[in-house]
């Protein structure tokens, strides 16, 4: 039993775990106190002070900070403590560019919020002057508006202490004090590796993916063949933009709106996932029995790539030449499909929808492409096809469940899972089980690379060989895990690497959740239960069961591994300098 | 340049000494912005790789001070007396003047090297009112509109 403490928090007796902060407190008694640059585990820094209570000090205190004791009185809504916030939101509205109409955060700003919430009544009250920035849209992936920067630091600390990339910061002091890239350089010049965890982080407009809905667009009027594919985690998302509980899942609804928005065909990316488990798992076998580079890591993750190639290149060896799933079925798009169907591939356009604004950078590098034709043209985040969507006027709740396309829809519940932290590496132990033993896997379910520990490690009993695997999710958790291995202190054959916490579910492309959501929900296990729930229904849970997948071996690409599989999946790594471009 | 390698070495000396003790960052700047005149781009990366943190942290505690330049000064360094006697008669105008023509705000250095602008208290010669000096030249009695000339001749 926990050491409980006792306390009352505006009359209500509350008793809660020693450790706990006054916020924490409040929350078990179901007292709301507002707060802004608190998020739970990633930046509790009691910076805003628009969570003050009153604890029976002289001075008000932070209640994201302010450690609970016995006997402890707290009042969380006394004139005193309510104009100590309203002042404090008033002052940050004097520096902030108000544009809430046309703001990507207009009706999810947790800025709004605290203005109905505090009855903020004059938004001019301390008017003066302000800043102007620069919108710093350089990067292919994130977009920067300090104009509408509140300074509560989210960000940061997710880029340095969930991410180990460490980007962006505060600089400066005072009235002159902002967010920005070290010397004044653009995001795109650092090593940001375009996760957009930061984004996620932001409680207002000051961060978003960058726009590719335009791009998109101008493909559905160029009268050219237009694809779309939408990754694992996009289904198990989507619904939250349209009032739908975390944790539904959408397949079939999001299918009818990607082709009631007039894609031409609506292709699987579950199938790419799948495809990748037969490439990566033979990949893993061959170098188990060739004496390749072993630990093999998974390549499924831009970020992550990014984050390896920059800051751990002496890896790059490890990393399987795999491209990742939604490429993979890009290059067969514009390949198979193309000669299938009959049609030109420069007349083929693929757009991706992912969980993921890393993504958008992956397209453009140019290994990914076959015969100069880039694998896939544009990627639009979750977010962006909720925007389409709602535009478009469809009501997507009451939408019907639509299919997949064949040739290139069906997928096995092993392509479904890739969308949570441990999916691949149990996608391919589903697969690799197989190879290795000659036998039928029976039990599918791997559930040590489950969950959201931040290193998972097993080992797989293959028929007497053992295999030992680690799964990191979120690249400071990768760091950890890579260090390891350098030291020599573990040794693993195969590991799985997700640039965000929590995997897919939770990429920077997501639906954003609000602060106070995530204080009280997980969000990456909820939505990673949608997924697993979906591949327990599945009737075929291994991909090598895929029977399309089967026939485009059989008619186009020949075995796993095959010359023309090289030439049309796997792809090449290059090594960078962190500081390449900040001169 | 070759004392700039001894330099290095004496910072990788002190960074040695210093970076187990907590909030090393601190002191270490310091004594970098001694050894190097300032805490440039170069001296922040080899700081924030040997105490392994990022250039983002280095680069905002070198922002938050301001004893901390981050540009080495000018060959040519431009002062403007702000004192009381050389502010009345408008010396705020001639150094926004500068400001326009080197195209920096006080305190900062231009790309080229050449200029560093700064403002400084009476330098005793308020008889000649406003007052500037370029490194040991003295120019009083100033309007705004003689500072490009007199920039130009050190343009060269
Ligand atoms: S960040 Fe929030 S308050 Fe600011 S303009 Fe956008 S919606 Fe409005
Ligand atoms: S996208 Fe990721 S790496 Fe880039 S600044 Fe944001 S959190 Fe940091
Ligand atoms: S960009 Fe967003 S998360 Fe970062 S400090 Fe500004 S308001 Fe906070
Ligand atoms: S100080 Fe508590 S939320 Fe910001
Ligand atoms: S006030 Fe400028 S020289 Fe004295």
């Amino acid at each position: 039993m926990e050491n409980m403490i006792n306390l009352t928090i505006d009359g209500v007796q509350v008793s809660a775990p020693a450790g706990s902060t006054v916020l924490e407190a409040a929350r078990l008694a179901n007292i709301h106190i507002p707060t802004l640059c608190y998020l739970k585990d990633v930046n509790q820094i009691g910076a805003c002070r628009v969570c003050v209570v009153d604890v029976g000090a002289r001075a008000l205190q932070a209640a994201c900070v302010y450690p609970i004791s016995e006997g402890m009185v707290v009042k969380t809504n006394t004139p005193e403590v309510r104009s100590a916030r309203k002042t404090v939101v008033e002052l940050l509205l004097s520096i902030h560019d108000r544009k809430c109409l046309s703001c990507v955060r207009n009706n999810n700003c947790e800025l709004q919020d605290l203005c109905r919430d505090l009855g903020i009544d004059d938004d001019d009250r301390f008017a003066g002057e302000r800043n102007h920035y620069d919108v710093d849209d350089a990067s292919v992936s994130i977009v920067r508006d300090n104009n509408k920067c509140v300074l509560c630091r989210r960000c940061v600390a997710a880029c340095h202490t969930l991410q180990n990339v460490g980007v962006i910061g505060p600089v400066r002091r005072g009235f002159n004090s902002a967010i920005e890239s070290p010397w004044k350089v653009q995001l795109a010049q650092t090593s940001c590796v375009g996760c957009g965890q930061c984004i996620v982080a932001c409680p207002v407009g000051a961060l978003k993916e960058k726009d590719s809905i335009k791009a998109v667009d101008a493909l559905l009027a160029s009268g050219k063949h237009v694809v779309v594919q939408p990754a694992p985690a996009v289904r198990a998302a989507l619904g939250e933009e349209f009032g739908m509980p975390m944790g539904t899942s959408v397949t079939g609804k999001m299918v009818a709106a990607l082709r009631r928005l007039g894609f031409a065909k609506v292709f699987d990316v579950d199938f790419g996932a799948d495809l990748t488990i037969l490439e990566e798992g033979t990949e893993l076998v061959q170098r188990l029995t060739n004496g390749g580079v072993l630990p093999m890591i998974t390549s499924c993750s831009p970020g992550w790539i990014k984050y390896c190639e920059t800051y751990n290149p002496d890896f790059i060896p490890n990393l399987s030449s795999c491209k990742s799933p939604h490429e993979m079925l890009g290059a067969v798009i514009k390949s198979y499909y193309a000669e299938k169907a009959g049609i030109d591939p420069k007349d083929i356009a693929v757009v991706s929808v992912m969980p993921c604004t890393a993504k958008k950078g992956e397209a453009k590098r140019p290994e990914l492409s076959v015969n100069g034709l880039a694998d896939v043209d544009e990627v639009i985040t979750t977010r962006e096809l909720a925007r389409m969507i709602r535009r478009a006027g469809i009501d997507f709740a009451n939408l019907p469940d639509e299919d997949f396309d064949s040739v290139l829809g069906e997928s096995t519940g092993a392509g479904v899972i890739f969308g949570a932290t441990g999916g691949v590496m149990e996608a391919a132990l589903r697969f690799a089980y197989e190879v290795v033993t000659g036998k039928e896997l029976e039990q599918v379910e791997f559930h040590e690379v489950r969950g959201l520990k931040g290193v998972k490690e097993a080992d797989i009993d293959l028929n007497g060989t053992k295999l030992s695997v680690a799964v990191a999710h979120g690249t400071a958790n990768a760091q950890k895990l890579l260090d390891s291995v350098r030291s020599g202190e573990k040794t693993y054959q195969f590991m799985e690497v997700m640039c965000c916490p929590g995997g897919c579910v939770t990429g920077g492309g997501q639906p954003i959740v609000k602060s106070d959501v995530r204080a009280g929900v997980n969000v990456s296990a909820v939505r990673a239960k949608a997924l697993y729930d979906e591949d327990a229904g599945k009737a075929r849970r291994k991909s090598q069961d895929n029977e399309e997948l089967k026939v485009l071996y059989k008619e186009y690409l020949g075995e796993p591994g095959s010359h023309k599989a090289h030439h049309l999946l796997h792809t090449t790594y290059t090594a960078r300098d962190k500081y390449e471009n900040i001169k | 340049m070759p004392d700039n390698k001894e330099k290095f070495e004496q910072l990788n000396q002190v960074i040695e000494e210093l970076k187990d003790q907590p909030g090393a960052l601190m002191p270490i700047l310091q004594h970098a912005q001694s050894i190097f005149g300032c805490v440039s781009l170069d001296v922040q990366k080899v700081i924030a790789d040997s105490l392994g943190v990022t250039l983002s942290e280095v680069y905002g505690v070198a922002t938050f001070y301001s004893q901390f330049k981050l540009k080495p000064s000018g060959k040519y360094i431009v002062s403007v007396c702000l004192g009381t006697a050389c502010y009345v008669k408008g010396s705020q105008k001639v150094l926004e003047k500068l400001s326009e023509e080197l195209k920096i705000p006080v305190g900062d250095t231009t790309d080229d090297g050449l200029f560093t602008l700064s403002a400084t208290r009476c330098l005793g010669a308020c008889g000649l009112a406003p007052v500037m000096t370029v490194n040991d030249e003295v120019y009083g009695r100033l309007t705004p509109d003689q500072i490009p000339a007199i920039i130009a001749k050190y343009r060269g």
